[in-house]
């Protein structure tokens, strides 16, 4: 293989990768705070069609990537309010909501399929970093979008780990009783971590439609919320392995493509798979590896906190 | 002290949960400078008074007046600007985060950036001057329960807490752990803090208390001077009744080995070694109590015993018969019965019916299976039957056990272990969580199975428990059997040492 190749498919990895990256950030949000959203494939859709819808409106890409981000976040409130207040099953208010978002998304966006975005995220080189052999065309000659999620996984990092509210928000998801009798309140916190992963869910769809594509299509983001919600547990929770995690998946994506374009006697529908294959072995690997540890994510994972509960 | 005002006053205090009033116009009031201790029996609502004092209860009724001035909580966040800080039975840890991240969860300062290092060098300060060792550096879950419980009393010395409510503390702590954590009381009291002590064990309140208020059936039945008062007295207040003498253990003959193990291995839930050759055997009619601070591998012996947990190494006979790392249908069969820790959790199938858990571990077998079909009649006069010989008080046969009392689920656990009339008993914790009078009547049981000739394993945390039933005594420390004393020649002052890890010279099982 030589280097163009490389370099290109490399690249790629880090462009596919990054939707799926600011899903997983926005669901290790939800998750650290206890609160498991299986909704993130709807979310997604919905960002991509509504910031698609934004940008098309108003020629602004990013209007349209606030309107994503937004309408993420509306979402994830429905499936905060489910689960917090009402204390509803969390595996079965964030299906709803996928099967909810995908309709929802179909449906607004009929009259948008086919028309291209009138103005995306374009690819910006970096000065001198961008000049780099080997990294500068990889990483830094991407768009705006790619090096936000630059930004965002130390930020989230040393969000979590060396902050007053990251302490609370890690509380909240390991022990909501021991941290509500510290007085930290475990209902407001899960209420905005889980519509900020909303909103996180919105930008990653809005990558797709304004970014990746750049078009809208239905059903656009493929499975791709399921494999950033599997990232979530390969990563352990953690911004940084989530980038990582985020680009091996892109990684495999690309390459489906490219050995598609290289003509190789493969049928298109098996490279299609691999990513959904990927999945399920790092999964396997992951849990085993995560069991061994006994590392098992935040202790109250997927629990309604009832306060006066007996 | 005498002429101390109130430090803080509960007035008439009401809270009703559906179906129980947990307290009826209770009062209470401490002093700053005094042990109180609250004492009564397992709900007599001793928990929901202290946990509207910690703002977590809202109080249907009543009035909270703290330094003299009226108070609303409306939240522990509340409790703890006024001062009131809390330890619970169940610790409010977070394992995974270290000391200094426990103690300073849900303040206010610092504002976004943790300084671990300074943090960490003040909890230290503070941790010494009230004589608490302990490492702030160090992560929760790898300290012992007693070290954890002086985490818990740092985080409230932290928060500035004037008045200190405890929950049973020394439910988990060996003898010389809770003479500690007396002497850490009296310093706090010394200090100027109202320390408000939770408990049902008269022998501590007489040890450690300066006043006394008893709780019965969610009412206050009064406040007693300790001098004068004693304990005959403080447990007529606490039960309402005259307690009968204890059931005396009766020195019946000793027949053939029923339980034998040989340096059995096993591993904990985490994969670490939890028994280290455990090596130990019980004879027909006699029971043997396990000692030991929870934790320390007992939960793993009574599940090596009744085939729940995978033996590593050694061998597991029961009656003579090989069945190391067989399976728990196997050891049924063999005659042993086991009363887990776990009521609900492994004992009982919390969501079905009495009539269906009575029949768990007899439906493979005629009568109550007719070929591949049950016979409800069949299943219906058994539970009936049972239900009435234990006076397990239930509505109905079809009431899903979750909705049972601790002391009607105990009895009705314990009617289908017994009447399946087994060589060997495994019971665990039998008696936590019951009042005096369910205590009582499990303990009758077990002496009577044991009169019958069944062996009994018994694990407790309560040494007086295991003292007053046991034949020998067997105390765990680390997942080996630090020594096994005959019950009539053991000390509690001994027992505590071996709990802690201090070897006797040898003695084998």
């Amino acid at each position: 293989m030589d280097q163009m190749l490389l370099i290109s498919i490399l690249a790629a990895a880090v462009t596919s990768g990054t939707p799926i990256l600011y899903a997983a950030l926005g669901e290790i949000l939800a998750e650290r705070s206890g609160v498991l959203n299986l909704g993130l494939e709807g979310m997604m859709l919905v960002g991509a069609v509504s910031g698609f819808m934004a940008a098309v409106k108003t020629s602004n890409p990013w209007l349209g990537l606030m309107v994503a981000a937004l309408a993420g976040g509306v979402l994830a409130l429905i499936h905060a309010f489910l689960t917090i207040n009402l204390r509803a099953n969390q595996v079965v208010s964030g299906l709803a909501l996928t099967i909810f978002g995908t309709g929802l998304s179909g449906f607004l966006g009929k009259p948008l399929i086919g028309i291209p975005a009138p103005q995306t995220f374009k690819p910006v080189t970096i000065p001198l970093l961008g000049k780099i052999p080997l990294l500068g065309p990889i990483l830094f000659q991407q768009d705006y979008l790619v090096y936000l999620s630059y930004l965002l996984v130390p930020i989230l990092w040393f969000y979590l780990y060396r902050t007053r509210p990251g302490l609370h928000l890690r509380a909240v998801g390991e022990n909501p009783a021991a941290a509500d009798a510290m007085g930290v309140g475990v209902f407001s916190l899960r209420y905005l971590y889980v519509a900020v992963g909303g909103m996180l869910a919105g930008i990653g769809g809005a990558y797709l439609s304004l970014a990746y594509a750049p078009t809208w299509l239905e059903n656009m983001t493929a499975g791709r919320g399921w494999i950033a919600i599997a990232l979530v547990i390969f990563s352990m929770w953690d911004p940084v392995r989530a980038l990582l995690g985020s680009y091996l998946f892109g990684g495999v994506d690309a390459l489906g493509f490219r050995i598609q374009a290289v003509g190789a006697m493969i049928p298109s529908f098996f490279l299609n798979m691999l990513p959904y294959i990927f999945t399920i072995l790092v999964l396997i690997l992951a849990t085993r590896e995560g069991s061994r540890r006994g590392a098992a994510g935040p202790g109250a994972l997927g629990l309604p906190y009832d306060r006066e509960e007996r | 002290m005498k002429d101390e005002p109130n430090l803080v006053e509960m007035r008439d205090i009401t809270k009703g949960f559906p179906g129980v009033l947990a307290n009826d116009r209770v009062s209470f009031a401490a002093r700053a400078g005094e042990i109180h201790a609250l004492l009564g029996e397992n709900g007599a609502g001793k928990s929901t008074l202290m946990s509207i004092l910690t703002g977590l209860y809202r109080p249907d009724e009543g009035e909270i007046i703290v330094a003299g001035r009226r108070i609303e909580l409306h939240s522990p966040r509340d409790a703890i600007r006024n001062g009131i800080g809390m330890v619970y039975q169940h610790f409010r840890l977070i394992p995974p985060f270290s000391v200094a991240e426990n103690v300073i969860l849900g303040l206010d300062a610092p504002r976004f950036l943790l300084n671990m290092p300074e943090i960490e060098k003040k909890v230290a300060a503070l941790s010494e001057s009230y004589g608490l060792r302990v490492d702030p550096k160090v992560k929760v879950w790898q300290l012992s329960v007693g070290e954890q419980q002086r985490v818990e009393i740092v985080k409230m010395l932290y928060r500035g807490a004037r008045i200190l409510i405890l929950d049973e503390p020394t439910a988990v702590l060996t003898p010389q752990e809770t003479r500690e954590l007396f002497l850490t009381l009296r310093r706090m009291a010394g200090n100027g803090h109202a320390v408000i002590f939770i408990t049902h064990k008269l022998h501590e309140v007489m040890e450690v208390a300066d006043r006394i208020t008893v709780l019965r059936g969610g009412r206050s039945v009064g406040t007693v001077e300790k001098k004068d008062t004693n304990p005959a007295s403080l447990a007529r207040m606490m039960v309402g009744r005259e307690i009968p003498p204890a059931p005396s253990r009766s020195e019946g003959p000793r027949g053939e080995k029923i339980l034998e193990l040989q340096a059995v291995q096993a591993m904990s839930d985490k994969g670490l070694p939890a028994l280290r050759g455990v090596s130990l055997t019980i004879r027909a009619g006699e029971l043997l109590g396990i000692a030991g601070v929870s934790g320390n591998g007992q939960k793993e012996l009574a599940e090596v015993v009744t085939g729940l947990r995978p033996v590593q190494a050694g061998r597991l006979y029961i009656k003579g018969k090989d069945l190391t790392n067989r399976s728990p249908k196997e050891i049924i069969e063999a005659g042993v019965s086991h009363v887990p820790e776990d009521r609900l959790g492994t004992g009982l199938i919390p969501n079905l019916g009495v009539l269906e858990n009575v029949i768990l571990k007899e439906y493979r077998r005629p009568p109550i299976s007719r070929g591949p079909l049950l016979d409800r009649r069949a299943a219906r006069e058994r539970s009936e039957d049972l239900v009435r010989d234990f006076q397990v008080k239930v509505a109905y046969l079809d009431l899903p056990v979750k909705l049972l009392s601790g002391g009607n689920l105990q009895r009705l656990l314990l009617a289908r272990e017994i009447s399946a009339a087994p060589s060997l008993i495994v019971a665990v914790y039998p008696v936590r969580g019951l009042d005096i009078g369910a205590t009582e009547t499990v303990h009758n049981l077990l002496l009577q199975q044991k009169a019958r000739g069944a062996a009994i394993l018994l694990i407790s945390e309560d040494l007086e428990e295991i003292l007053h039933l046991s034949d020998r005594v067997a105390v765990m420390y680390e997942g080996e059997i630090q020594g096994v004393l005959p019950s009539s020649e053991a000390r509690l002052e001994e027992i505590g040492l071996l709990m802690a890890g201090m070897k006797k010279e040898a003695t084998t099982a």
